[in-house]
């Protein structure tokens, strides 16, 4: 059974292929496929129909299974048994399968575009659908199901262009999987009380499983068995899905998938039929449908909606039938889920031919069909027939059994003079409907006949056969009893077994048929009549539209939700992350009694105290302030009074890095922000606003100090840090700690860092430049002395600022600069001679002292972070020295290199350790004697903390470029544009440069 | 372990002042905001390397419980270098934002205003759709046709060029 599982799918999987080969023709080998199983289930049917229905797995007499083990954990398993239930669930799935499949090769056009992806999920259809009645795990069974689901909801949704087919696809897979979901709680439940999700042996314990939570898992999955099936209340998706094509709706719709549900009610029914809202449930729930259904198929105009309700109708029989429980219900049940399969299949296909030979399914249009066709019109006739009940047919043989049953049950008591009162009534609706159906699609209704193309042989095949199986089986129906009795066996027996035969004798049953023939007749003889009270009546139950509200309940709640959450406002969004970070701390530390310090102190020094105190009063400064270089210079404060904490609590490392930092920063700040204006605009978003933000800030702080109390108060263990000073000093050959453990004990961590460095850098160069990094190399040579940066503001002409310009100016004039290489282009108020001579001095130490930073920092304070940051002072004061010709001239190698080379040189150092044969990040120590500098201690990390140097620096030349040099340039640029006089070849290069400032 | 409570409160006075100030609406303030928050952070860091204590060089002489504590040393140095290349990049942001918008503000998004305030009419979902009592419309067939939508389209490009 697994072979043709396997070959279901993959034939499935490759059918685009052979469409694409074949064109239509293709359909005829997906219909081998299925055929080919039928052929193979019939061959072997003895083996599945024993006397022991119920043994279990493996029992020398039990039906065939076969168990893979998947996931054991979760008791997950590919567990397959073919019984008898199940076999006679696959004659239908494969047998009516395969004659759809065969009926498309006629239906579709041969040029059809979608054609191949339809075939494979028409055939993996199939496949799932075998699955599911061969599944022998409830997980397993689930998940056949679903992909049950997602196939139809792909086969409905077929005409992607056309809206009603969309709509009714999702509809169909919403409803659906409202109802999977749920069938997948009650399995569960049902799987953890009965400690085993194997089927097989569910059922075979079910009496031993009583309470409370196993009725309510029943409960559960026969929802998501009504919902399959189309019953109330979830029957309007089954209309709504007659948006398929036809050959799915026969398929999906009547033959295959809505009888998933009935399958459920069947494979259950032997366990729990007892439980108790089994019978409630499905008897009122499959009442209701069938006579909502007949009713509402006695309104229809389109012959494919009139079938539609009409299966509705038959799945809310099929499902009392099958739900009553006792072998006598189990008998006629699966006789009219056999019928109901011939005969209803091979009605939609006769509407599917009907549509595509005159181009309509309309009962107002459609006339004399019967004389034009009579082959088709004798088909639906005896279809209709046996959807009516009426004899020789099968579905007479099955309703007269059904019928017995419900005789039987009626001696019972009331309940069953209402169920069987019900039924008949259902059955009269049948009748009137299959009337109108044959009278809808066939009767001349004294009209002109409608046009219609002849139908070919091979069209008429499929409907044709299974219409000789309702005859057959209806004169003869032994083979069929023969099938459905093993079944019946599950069921204790009570008396005589019954049978399915064409003649009983005459019974109460066979006097009800005869009254439901004759009401069916009036019925349909008045039937203009009954059309109009119809309409003029309500409707009683319109779940569509219920539905529709319910949908459009859903999105209303979600639009809301959406509109109160998702407000496009950052301020709001912080609000709720912040509350968020301070209650559930909070709450973590009250309710989980976190420990108090035991041990406090004011301040490790005085000199600490009043760090604290400045910094504090800086932060709060920094608050108030309303001018933008003000609130910049206080967090400056802050950040400078940091580096007191640092140096006094014994970290010279971080001293050293913070200042230089702090002044880095402050520089970029007064870069960056010299365009803006200077006051900090200020929105007043009002007082409480105001209040609100203060709390949330205090209590933020209060909860962060609180943790920390609590998280030192909670250390017990040996700090790790204390191995450090060893590790640094005998594995990482250095002394200073700090150094060595950023580039050797924690070298991933800065290698992150370092890499992070390199992005952000590309990042403020590309916001700046816009298009690319600007690595490209400017030199001064060529350009205009003095016209840089030039007449930005008045100057008085007779004032202090003329006269020391006119001095500068005397300067300016020497050809070659004596202090700075590119001094002299700048605008000569612009330039300051003694800040020249300065930076003439300092910079070349600054520079060598960064380097000694960098070497010596494995020993002494230091370290690549420390010598970058230095030397990237050295480029500032070189920049704000000398202008951005100078800063060019001072860094020949461009940012963008030094980022490059200095990543490269930190993996180099990672790398070569694993080609040599070690760990990644492994140091070495190298002790070798130079003549000058004597005995050199030499330890390999100290190329790492190059490449940390270079990345470093790479980033402040970055900052410098971006938020010095470049906005010089565009602000030069606005302002030569806002005088006609200025420099228009700078303009021009402007607009080159490819960026208008403002629009 | 001792705790020390000048830098308790110097870490909440940061925090406090940084969370308020990174509900502003201004740029610039909220880049200051971070900036203090990134200080708390490091003060909170430092805090737990525990007691003031020798700077953290090596000397055989000296027993590991009398340095500072060097693992959140180092963990400090490696936040403020990050935090002073995030320092630059929020500012290539600011700056990006006045040139672009003459703003120095947090905006807020107009698309999911937009979203907030439709409602949830949704043409797909809530059309109405006339019945069809066929699958062989000729109104399909056009619909279905290629070659229906392609001039408009054209034309479309032509005059977008």
């Amino acid at each position: 059974m697994l072979i043709v599982l396997i070959a279901l799918f993959a034939v499935a999987l490759a059918a685009p292929l052979i469409f694409q080969r074949m064109g239509r023709s293709a359909f005829y080998v997906l219909a081998a496929v299925p055929a080919a199983g039928f052929v193979w289930l019939i061959g072997t049917y003895s083996r599945y129909t024993g006397d022991n229905q119920a043994l279990a797995n493996g029992q020398p007499n039990a039906p065939p299974s076969s168990v893979v083990s998947w996931i054991p954990g979760l008791q997950l398993e590919l567990a397959f048994r073919l019984d008898a239930l199940s076999a006679l669930m696959s004659i239908l799935i494969l047998g009516v399968g395969a004659l759809v499949l065969f009926y498309c090769a006629r239906y579709f056009k041969q040029d059809d575009p979608n054609i191949g992806p339809f075939g494979a999920q028409l055939l993996a259809f199939a496949g799932a659908m075998f699955g599911l009645v061969i599944a022998d795990n409830l997980i397993l069974l689930f998940i056949f199901w679903e992909l049950t689901t997602v196939l139809s909801y792909l086969l409905i949704g077929y005409s992607r262009h056309r809206l009603a087919a969309r709509r009714a696809a999702l509809q169909a897979l919403i409803v659906t999987t409202f109802g999977g979901l749920t069938m997948l709680v009650g399995l569960i439940m049902l799987g953890e009380t009965a400690e085993t999700y194997r089927l097989s042996d569910i059922l075979a314990r079910a009496e031993s499983l009583t309470g409370p939570l196993l009725d309510i898992a029943v409960v559960l999955v026969l929802v998501g068995a009504v919902s399959k099936s189309a019953l109330v209340p979830f029957h309007f998706w089954l209309p709504g899905a007659m948006a398929a094509p036809t050959p799915v709706s026969a398929y999906l719709h009547a033959a295959a998938m809505v009888k998933a549900g009935i399958y459920l009610i069947a494979r259950f029914a032997p366990g729990f039929a007892e439980t108790t809202f089994w019978l409630p449930m499905v008897m009122v729930l499959g009442l209701a449908t069938m006579l909502i259904g007949g009713w509402r198929a006695l309104r229809q105009h389109d012959l494919k909606l009139l079938l539609a309700y009409g299966t509705v109708s038959q799945l809310g029989f099929l499902t009392m039938v099958v739900g009553l429980g006792g072998p006598e219900g189990a008998l006629a049940g699966l006789g009219l889920l056999l019928a109901h399969g011939f005969f209803k299949a091979t009605l939609f296909l006769v509407v599917g031919i009907i549509d595509h030979q005159s181009g309509t399914r309309d009962i107002r249009k459609l006339a004399g069909l019967g004389r034009s066709a009579p082959i088709l019109a004798g088909v639906s006739v005896i279809a209709a027939a046996s959807m009516a009940g009426v004899p020789p047919l099968f579905g007479f043989v099955a309703k007269e059994s059904v019928y017995e049953t419900f005789v039987h049950a009626a001696e019972t008591g009331p309940a069953g003079v209402v169920l069987l009162s019900g039924v008949v009534l259902g059955s009269i609706l049948t009748f009137a409907y299959s009337a109108r159906f044959v009278w809808g699609g066939f009767a001349g209704k004294g009209r002109e006949a409608t046009p219609f193309k002849r139908v070919e042989g091979a069209f008429l095949f499929a409907p044709a056969l299974l219409t000789v199986a309702t005859v057959v089986f209806g004169v003869w129906p032994t083979p069929l009893d023969a099938i459905i009795q093993p079944y019946t066996t599950l069921f204790e027996p009570d008396g005589e077994p019954a049978h399915l035969a064409l003649w009983h004798g005459v019974t109460p049953a066979l006097i009800l048929s005869l009254l439901t023939i004759a009401a069916g007749l009036a019925l349909f003889w008045f039937r203009e009549r009954m059309e109009r009270t119809q309409s003029r009546l309500p409707l009683l139950v319109d779940n569509e539209r219920g539905y529709k509200n319910i949908i459009g309940a859903l999105d209303d709640a979600a639009v809301w939700i959406t509109g109160r959450t998702q407000r496009g406002s950052l301020a709001f969004y912080l609000f709720v992350i912040l509350t968020m970070a301070i209650v559930t701390p909070l709450a973590a530390l009250v309710f989980y009694d976190a420990p108090l310090p035991d041990q406090w102190h004011w301040a490790d020094s005085p000199a600490q105290a009043v760090a604290g105190v400045v910094i504090i009063l800086g932060a709060f400064a920094a608050v108030r302030a309303n001018k933008r270089f003000m609130a910049v210079l206080m967090v400056g404060v802050t950040g400078y009074g940091m580096a007191l904490v640092f140096a006094l609590q014994g970290a010279p490392d971080l001293a050293l890095t913070q200042l230089l930092v702090e002044t880095i920063v402050l520089v970029a700040f007064v870069l960056a922000l010299r365009s803006l204006p200077a006051r900090l605009w200020q929105r007043e978003p009002g007082r409480k606003y105001r209040v609100l933000r203060a709390v949330l800030g205090l209590s933020f702080g209060l909860v962060m100090a609180a943790i920390a109390m609590s998280a030192m108060a909670s250390r017990v263990a040996t700090p790790i840090s204390l191995e450090f000073p060893g590790l640094a000093y005998n594995d990482g050959g250095g002394e200073n700690i700090v150094n060595v453990t950023l580039v050797d004990i924690r070298a991933w961590d800065t290698f992150g860092e370092i890499s992070v460095l390199a992005i952000a850098a590309t990042g403020v160069a590309s916001l700046i430049f816009i298009r690319g990094r600007g690595d490209g190399r400017i030199r001064a040579h060529g350009v205009k002395s003095g016209s840089v940066d030039r007449g930005q503001e008045h100057i008085d002409e007779f004032g202090r600022e003329a006269a020391a310009l006119a001095l500068a100016k005397k300067f300016s004039t020497v050809a070659r600069d004596a202090w700075l290489v590119a001094g002299r282009t700048l605008a000569p108020e612009r330039r300051s001679i003694i800040f020249e001579v300065v930076t003439r001095l300092l910079f070349h130490s600054i520079i060598i002292f960064s380097i000694y930073l960098l070497l010596a920092g494995h020993n002494l304070p230091g370290g690549g972070f420390a010598g970058g940051l230095m030397a990237g002072l050295a480029l500032t004061i070189r920049y704000l020295a000398g202008g951005r010709f100078e800063l060019a001239e001072a860094s020949p190698i461009s940012a963008g290199l030094l980022l490059g080379a200095g990543l490269a040189t930190a993996s180099l150092t990672a790398i070569t350790p694993v080609i040599l044969g070690g760990a990644v990040f492994q140091s070495a120590i190298i002790e070798f004697t130079w003549p000058v500098f004597g005995d050199i201690k030499f330890v390999t990390s100290t190329i790492f903390d190059i490449g940390v140097y270079m990345v470093v620096v790479g980033l402040v030349l970055d900052v410098l470029r971006s938020l010095g040099s470049e906005i010089d340039e565009r602000s030069e640029g606005q302002s030569a544009s806002a005088d006609p006089a200025g420099m228009k070849a700078q303009h021009q290069e402007h607009s080159e440069s490819g960026e208008e400032v403002v629009r | 372990m001792s705790v020390n409570i000048t830098l308790l409160v110097v870490m909440a006075a940061l925090f406090a002042a940084g969370i308020y100030l990174l509900l502003e609406r201004s740029l610039t303030r909220v880049l200051l905001g971070l900036i203090l928050l990134a200080n708390g952070a490091n003060i909170l860091l430092l805090s737990t390397g525990g007691f003031a204590g020798l700077a953290p060089l090596y000397d055989a002489d000296i027993a590991p419980e009398e340095y500072n504590d060097p693992l959140p040393q180092a963990l400090i140095l490696t936040s403020i270098v990050i935090s002073f290349a995030v320092t630059a990049f929020m500012l290539g942001i600011i700056y990006r934002s006045w040139i672009l918008g003459r703003q120095d503000e947090v905006q807020d998004d107009i698309e999911d205003r937009r979203v907030a305030g439709q409602g949830s009419f949704d043409a797909e979902d809530d059309a109405d759709v006339p019945i069809e009592t066929t699958e062989f419309t000729p109104v399909e067939e056009a619909e279905e046709a290629p070659g229906s939508q392609r001039p408009g389209l054209a034309q479309d490009t032509k005059e977008s060029r």
